[in-house]
């Protein structure tokens, strides 16, 4: 028998009408139905709609783990609720070839009255589960949520933590030929998360396909095989999860790793003289999107100098996170470096950290230039550039969650037997 | 001990069954298969409906014997008492007790269903399983309650009959053994309307808080508190097109001895039933495939 792929979409769409979403009361349609009596002729369709998803269509092969990346609204959600079967599309049709398991929340359905092993048994048989299934993997359940001791006691007395363990622990038993996972991971302790990747790398290793939500890039490297980039209800991209992570990131334009920077850009300062331009070089870096730990930094910059009265200058380098904690502020004069009062040109400077020693996640480079002494700031711009430090790389040998921190030191270490 | 290790349910690596999603052209396509495959769910639904309800409640099960009690003798007071309303020569108390034995059977299981869509709202949203089995749950929950009731039942026959000058006026028939048949015709009722109005209330919300009346307005329309003896004739035709009508009459012909219910009001009563709980499913099944939009 020929290989038909597990999953087929063709041109799924699906339309909201837009006064369709919220609640209606009698009184609403009997008004609209009177307006309508009233000026009879004028019977205008309701021409406020919204097409949450339009024309999708992709294949996906057993074994293979699809993310799919968007922004918010680009229509990821809706096009898990079709393939869930939570609600219809309006035309359009997917075939799903297996037992689909679809994960939109974990303990979905928890009863707060009953104990951790009755809700095992109910989400189970919520999430398709036969109640053999449930009795044959209970023990596996519970080891894995790791709230054995309370296995007997009522839900609402477990902490939000346990209920969620124990939520993704049902989740992950299901055994379905087709998973459907919504940043499911985004929950829990950090040694959960790590717990949860490996369930589902086993999942997508144990021949079964996996279709994956994530606004986290890194996981949606790590973990898939293939990808697709919605936009605006519409499939705007299919391929490796490289390519379509670089083109969600080039076309979000929310990671600038270029930028000429204009007065429109957000910046501070007397404007003697100004940055004129920036970018980031990761030419070098396996991530070819972002950086990985341990890659080398390069930012080059140019600087256009419109005063000859400009004097010393002080340049510094910022770098923050994406919510704006600032993690280090680079000055020249730290690494031994000057620029001796220049003449007015542009000028063009490169700034290389052999070591980049940041958790995965994404940070901004924030770009001073002052004099010497600080008392005047000729330019300053905050968010100059954005970037990505991707999961992976030579030098992490593990999970990094940016729960657990941002800078990664590594520290020599030893110890003695002390009796 | 464990009920599943010897009953044969389908095995789990069964082979892959395909799923089409599509926009259902057809009214009448109803996916009878995925309603079979996850009775599994329906059990532990009907089981989490009575252990919670056990848990809740500070009398727990007692309750269930407590309110039909005090209910019935509210009516012994007020109906027979103050207002005068036959009882057909029956006992007052085990009048009203054998008629709100399956009204309050009929009334539970109908309230839980047509707020089953809303109750359910947030779980819908998230997961998908047939929309049908938090009713169907509902529908079978709500008899654990008529069983204790019909242990109430019997305790009260028993002393009633024991204390009564004439006990041979009124009695209990062979035909007692179809009471279960009566709960299932109640439970089609229950569903067909009850459906019908989850349907309607999921579009207009504003339509469950009638729930309260319309379901006063039943009792008085349905012989629970007065027999069907005592309408006048003219008035017959519309107590018939009233399928509780039969429901509850029957339940009294059958316990009491005591009806004037003819066989054909009870065959319109049936049909009656068959056409709701069709149409029921029929509009339910039309709302529940895309109800998490309108949420």
């Amino acid at each position: 028998m020929a290989e038909k792929p597990i999953i087929e979409v063709d041109s799924l769409s699906k339309c909201y009408r837009l006064g369709q979403i919220g609640m209606t009361s009698l009184r609403d349609d009997l008004e609209r139905l009177w307006d309508r009596l009233r000026n009879r002729g004028g019977n205008q369709p309701d021409t406020r709609t919204f097409w949450a998803l339009r024309d999708v269509s992709f294949r996906l092969n057993q074994g293979q783990v699809l993310g799919v990346v968007g922004k918010n609204g680009a229509g990821k959600s809706t096009l898990l609720k079709l393939l869930s079967r939570i609600t219809e599309p309006t035309s359009g049709h997917a075939i799903l070839r297996g037992r689909v398991a679809s994960l939109l929340e974990v303990g979905t359905g928890f009863h707060h009255d009953l104990t951790g092993r009755e809700n095992i048994f109910l989400n189970g048989a919520t999430l398709g589960m036969t109640k053999r299934e449930i009795t044959r993997k209970f023990d596996e359940i519970v080891a894995f949520s790791g709230v054995e001791k309370f296995i007997d006691t009522p839900v609402k007395r477990y902490s939000s933590g346990m209920t969620v363990r124990l939520g993704f622990a049902v989740a992950a038993h299901l055994e379905p030929e087709i998973l459907i996972v919504d940043e499911v991971l985004a929950v829990g302790d950090a040694d959960f998360q790590r717990k949860c990747i490996g369930k589902m790398k086993d999942v997508a290793s144990g021949g079964r396909t996996v279709l994956f939500v994530s606004h986290n890039m890194a996981s949606i490297v790590n973990l898939c095989t293939r990808a697709i980039f919605l936009k605006g209800g519409q499939l705007v991209g299919e391929g490796t999860p490289e390519e379509i992570v670089g083109q969600y990131m080039s076309d979000t334009l929310t990671a600038t790793s270029e930028e000429v920077f204009t007065g429109e850009t957000p910046r501070k300062g007397s404007g003697q003289v100004r940055f004129t331009d920036a970018r980031l070089d990761f030419s070098d870096s396996p991530a070819k999107v972002g950086y990985h730990i341990g890659d080398r930094f390069v930012l080059e910059f140019g600087l256009q100098v419109n005063s000859d009265r400009a004097g010393l200058l002080s340049l510094a380098v910022e770098l923050a996170t994406a919510e704006g904690l600032k993690l280090t502020n680079m000055v020249d004069r730290d690494s031994g470096f000057q620029v001796d009062s220049p003449l007015p040109g542009l000028y063009r400077f490169r700034v290389e950290l052999p070591d980049l020693r940041l958790y995965p996640d994404r940070y901004t480079v924030g770009l001073f230039v002052g004099t010497l002494n600080g008392s005047v700031c000729y330019d300053y711009l905050p968010e100059a550039l954005t970037f990505d430090v991707v999961e992976g790389g030579k030098v992490a040998i593990r999970h990094l969650p940016t729960s657990a921190g941002h800078v990664y030191l590594v520290p020599q270490w030893s110890y003695s037997h002390a009796k | 001990m464990n009920p599943s290790t010897d009953t044969p349910i389908s095995d789990p690596a069964q082979p892959a069954s395909e799923v089409v999603i599509r926009a259902s052209d057809s009214l009448f396509h109803f996916d009878w298969r995925g309603l079979w495959r996850y009775r599994d769910l329906l059990f532990l639904l009907v089981r989490r409906d009575f252990l919670a309800k056990y848990k809740q409640t500070v009398l727990g099960p007692i309750w269930f014997v407590v309110q039909p009690l005090a209910t019935t003798l509210i009516f012994t007071i007020v109906f027979s008492r103050i207002a005068n309303i036959s009882t057909d020569g029956i006992p007052a108390p085990i009048f009203y007790l054998t008629g709100l034995l399956v009204w309050n059977y009929f009334q539970t299981a109908f309230a839980g269903v047509a707020g089953s869509l809303l109750a359910n709202a947030g779980v819908f949203g998230k997961v998908f399983f047939p929309r049908l089995i938090p009713s169907l749950a509902t529908t079978v929950s709500a008899v654990i309650s008529v069983v204790i009731q019909c242990v109430t039942w019997v305790a009260v026959y028993l002393m009633i009959k024991a204390s009564h000058p004439e006990p041979d006026s009124f009695g209990i028939t062979p035909y007692a053994l179809f009471f279960p048949l009566l709960l299932v015709h109640a439970a089609a009722l229950a569903m067909g309307f009850g459906l019908l109005m989850a349907s309607v209330t999921a579009k207009y919300r504003d339509l469950s808080f009638t729930m309260g009346f319309i379901l006063q307005a039943w009792l008085y329309l349905t012989p629970v508190i007065y027999p069907l003896s005592s309408v006048p004739e003219r008035w017959q035709w519309l107590a018939a097109i009233n399928p509780m009508t039969a429901v509850v009459e029957s339940c009294r012909a059958i316990l009491l001895g005591e009806s004037v219910l003819t066989a054909q009001m009870f065959a319109v009563s049936l049909g009656m039933t068959v056409f709701v709980l069709l149409a029921g499913i029929l509009l339910f099944n039309r709302v529940q495939r895309t109800f998490v939009d309108i949420l």
